[in-house]
């Protein structure tokens, strides 16, 4: 059997850290396989092992049974691998045909770019694998989707007869995912083959020939998909058994904690995005708020958290009015807050760890005393934290940009849940992130909850919605449209709800 | 373990300091001259007796001022352009204070300082408001403030401190960071106790950096603006207040020219380059309080050195201007050196 890429005992160390232990995975040719891990597991590794941006210690790579040495990735380009990195690297102002084209323009004898070639040339391309991309779009004006689809063309343009595709996924839309499950489908039907880097189980189950798993940088091994199902495969990344299904006990909903009357929110364009929304949360109870993106809850999480402005309206926390506080005075207010987008907002990625834990309480005993830091305590905070929360980190004192996204996000959520609010916002907290670390939060906001917190939940996906909140509040165009239970209902007529088409009968801004 | 950054920070500026050197001999040997001779002649004007000593950390002094405001703005992600304004500015202050004030030394010098300071933080407050309120770019705002500062200064000595002269009067010995003793030890070299003011304030920044809340939130701010204020920090107050320190840095070392070097202010026809050498000092200093003491020290040298070098071995003094361009020039592509260094570490393995 001649594999399209065979990658034998690859061995990566970093510094203080084995990030790949002999690890093999064999790329027969035409199929699509999956590797999975969780979070830091050290896939990013091994593929950039493979398109010779990092240079392993032991191994040998192979391609069509012939050694290669991958030490840069030009080389990788010259094999025909080709990457699909999660974050685009595409010139925004630029057409489709002249990012794909960039690094590799075809010239006329003049030495002219010859783009209408090339434009021709993408034209075919697309058309072939049914990627529907228009090649004069500026990048700036076509969806994330399409411009996942330009990093696809520009693999093929390249030539690629192996492309890898780095957690495709994350950042697309449920009808945008099966989309590029068609294209994956269509490209190894050409005869390419695909790597698709992941550790979502229902991608792997549903397009995927072969499955290497890898866990905590050693290969566990290669199953075929068709004959194995998606716990086993969560449990063999993971190492032990996985609950799909977060248990809990019922809800012992107490006073009102949070409680939002008729707010109104301009975004930055000065547009109404939050139009008079009412809103509750009681100790001791999860409410989910479902929503498709777009519809007022970034806005909503900024008015509370004290990021954004509000309009009119009344927020109270614990039956203080809070709307237009300083983000210091709400968090002293009892408020903690997960943030959406945890590299914005949540960490200072070049502090440490330990100093990330502390962004909030720097101030206060025993982390400074007369405004001198007191480092050992910070330090020893973090130690406790970290232990606690399983973060997987070299030490207290590595940059928080060294870790994996699962495990900044263990640290935040460490941070937030720690100072014990109040009320707990958990904006996406999951998002990105592996079966393990997803089962772990969901099991610690339930923690939370039973302690008698309150926690708002936001999440674009309707399972971590119905698995976790005792509430649903639906929102749409900036109003709560709907309050229900989740064992009261199902996907389907939450999807409605979120569409605006129907809003239950005396439920309506309950 | 040291970490790789840290590595980095100390040894990429002595690579490039050693590479500098390396090349400025290069040049002599082409033009003509001995460069063992020249580089004997730069060390024996900067450190060959009391007297260069003296001069060498008489200007010493200021440049380590300089590099700390610089690199105080850069550790809240500012580019502080206009370090040469806010020393005009200082100086300008604390010899008007000197001349103008009649008060036991006890209080007549710290005051002078005082208002070198006090002038120069304002230099640093008017750019730091604008960018933290209007999103004005400081490199705009400060490089303007350098002109008003020099152009106002040089009138208000004209029409205002003398009668259309150009050198005011000398300070008096209430206002005077001279010291006889120094200069006696120097053999009445011009240095004075400012260096002492110019440690201090070295290590003032690392401890305000490294060791206060101030320091965790301008870091906070520098590194990331959207993070910090999720956490509850004012991040216009500490733009405002990072500009502030640096001025007052700066306005300090202006001071320390008004009443330590000369005792006086002149019309300048040009900037004094101390705010510009400051930029250099703190990315040779990698922006750390210590590396800028060393780095203003090895300017100051080169600088002091630098007279030497056409008397006794022939070699044109812009030689110096030309080693310490290459040792920036070595300073900013230190990517090179990085790489050149990683190269050789895993030869080692």
């Amino acid at each position: 059997m001649e594999y399209a890429i065979e990658m034998l005992n690859i061995r990566k160390e970093f510094p203080g850290i084995v990030a790949n232990d002999n690890i093999t995975i064999q790329l027969k040719k035409g199929e699509i396989h999956a590797l999975l891990g969780e979070n830091g597991a050290g896939k990013s590794t091994l593929m950039n092992v493979l398109f010779g941006l990092y240079q392993p210690e032991k191994g040998e790579i192979r391609v069509k049974d012939r050694k290669v040495n991958i030490t840069n990735p030009n080389i990788a380009n010259d094999l025909g691998i080709g990457m699909v990195h999660q974050h685009f690297m595409l010139v925004e102002p630029f057409t489709v045909t002249q990012n794909i084209v960039l690094g590799k323009e075809p010239t006329n004898k003049f030495g002219k770019i010859d783009i209408a070639k090339a434009r021709k040339e993408i034209q075919e391309l697309s058309d072939r694998y049914g990627l529907k991309v228009d090649p004069d779009s500026k990048i700036s004006d076509i969806s994330v989707g399409m411009q996942q689809r330009v990093e696809i063309l520009k693999t093929l343009y390249r030539g690629a007869e192996v492309l890898i595709f780095d957690e495709p996924t994350a950042v697309l839309t449920p009808q945008e995912i099966s989309e590029l499950m068609e294209i994956m489908r269509s490209l190894v039907k050409e005869g390419k083959s695909i790597i698709l880097i992941t550790h979502k189980l229902k991608e792997i189950m549903e397009v995927c020939d072969r499955c290497t798993v890898i866990r905590k940088g050693k290969g566990i091994g290669t199953v075929n998909v068709s004959e194995t199902n998606a716990t086993e495969l969560a449990s063999l990344m993971v190492g032990r058994e996985v609950h799909f299904k977060t248990e809990k006990k019922e809800a012992q909903p107490g006073e009102n904690v949070l409680q939002i009357k008729n707010l109104y929110v301009k975004d930055s364009r000065k547009v109404d995005l939050v139009k008079g929304l009412d809103l509750e949360v009681k100790a001791g109870e999860i409410v989910g708020i479902a929503g498709v993106d777009g519809n007022g809850q970034s806005e909503l999480i900024e008015a509370i958290t004290g990021l954004a402005k509000t309009n009119s309206g009344s927020i109270r926390v614990n039956n203080k009015e809070i709307s237009n506080f300083s983000p210091r005075k709400i968090t002293e207010s009892g408020v903690g807050h997960i943030p959406q987008d945890r590299h914005k907002y949540g960490l200072v990625l070049d502090y440490s760890i330990g100093e990330n834990i502390v962004l909030q309480t720097y101030y206060k005993k025993p982390y400074s005393k007369a405004k001198v830091l007191n480092y050992k305590e910070i330090f020893r905070k973090a130690e406790d934290l970290i232990k606690e929360y399983d973060v997987r980190t070299p030490s207290v004192y590595t940059k928080a940009r060294a870790l994996s996204g699962g495990n900044q996000q263990k640290a935040i959520i460490g941070r937030e849940v720690d100072r014990s609010p109040d009320l707990l916002i958990a904006a996406q907290p999951t998002r990105g992130l592996d079966v393990g670390a997803i089962e772990s939060i969901h099991k610690k906001l339930i923690e939370e909850r039973d302690k008698g917190k309150a926690i708002l939940l936001i999440s674009f996906e309707l399972d971590e919605i119905m698995n976790v909140s005792d509430r649903v509040a639906v929102m749409f165009d900036g109003k709560i449209v709907a309050n229900v239970k989740p064992e009261e209902t199902n996907e389907q007529e939450l999807g409605l709800l979120m569409a605006g088409s129907r809003v239950k009968a005396g439920e309506r801004n309950q | 373990m040291i970490s790789n950054n840290k590595m980095f920070g100390i040894l990429v500026p002595i690579i490039s300091v050693l590479l500098g050197l390396i090349a400025g001999a290069i040049i002599m040997l082409g033009s003509g001259h001995n460069p063992i001779r020249g580089y004997v002649a730069l060390w024996n004007g900067a450190f060959g007796d009391g007297y260069t000593l003296g001069e060498t950390i008489r200007r010493t002094t200021p440049l380590i001022l300089t590099g700390l405001a610089v690199a105080f703005a850069f550790k809240t992600g500012l580019f502080n352009i206009g370090a040469e304004g806010q020393v005009i500015i200082g100086w300008l202050a604390a010899v008007w204070v000197g001349l103008v004030i009649d008060a036991p030394m006890i209080i007549h010098l710290p005051l002078s300082v005082l208002a070198g300071a006090i002038a120069g933080g304002l230099w640093g407050f008017l750019p730091g408001i604008l960018k933290a309120k209007l999103g004005v770019h400081e490199v705009i705002v400060t490089i303007m403030m350098n002109y008003i500062a020099l152009f106002t200064t040089n009138e208000i000595i004209r029409s205002v401190l003398t009668d259309g002269k150009t050198t005011t009067e000398s300070i008096p010995q209430t206002a005077s960071l001279a010291s006889a003793w120094l200069q006696g030890l120097t053999l009445y070299s011009r240095v004075h106790y400012g260096i002492l003011i110019a440690l201090f304030a070295a290590f003032l920044m690392w401890f305000i950096i490294e060791r206060t809340t101030y320091g965790y939130e301008l870091k906070a701010v520098g590194f990331n603006q959207h993070a910090s204020n999720y956490s509850g920090m004012n991040v216009s107050k500490n733009i405002i207040l990072s500009m502030v320190i640096a001025g007052a840095f700066a306005g300090l070392a202006g001071a320390m020219e008004g009443l330590g070097t000369y005792g006086s202010i002149s019309v300048m026809s040009g900037f004094t380059n101390l705010g510009f050498d400051g930029i250099a000092v703190a990315l040779l200093g990698s922006n750390h309080a210590f590396g800028i003491v060393i780095a203003a020290l090895l300017f100051g040298a080169l600088k002091e050195g630098a007279g030497e070098m056409p008397t006794t071995a022939g070699v044109p003094t812009e030689l110096v201007d030309i080693i310490i361009a290459l040792i920036i020039f070595f300073v900013a592509s230190s990517y090179m050196i990085r790489w050149a260094i990683l190269r050789f570490k895993k030869e080692e393995k």
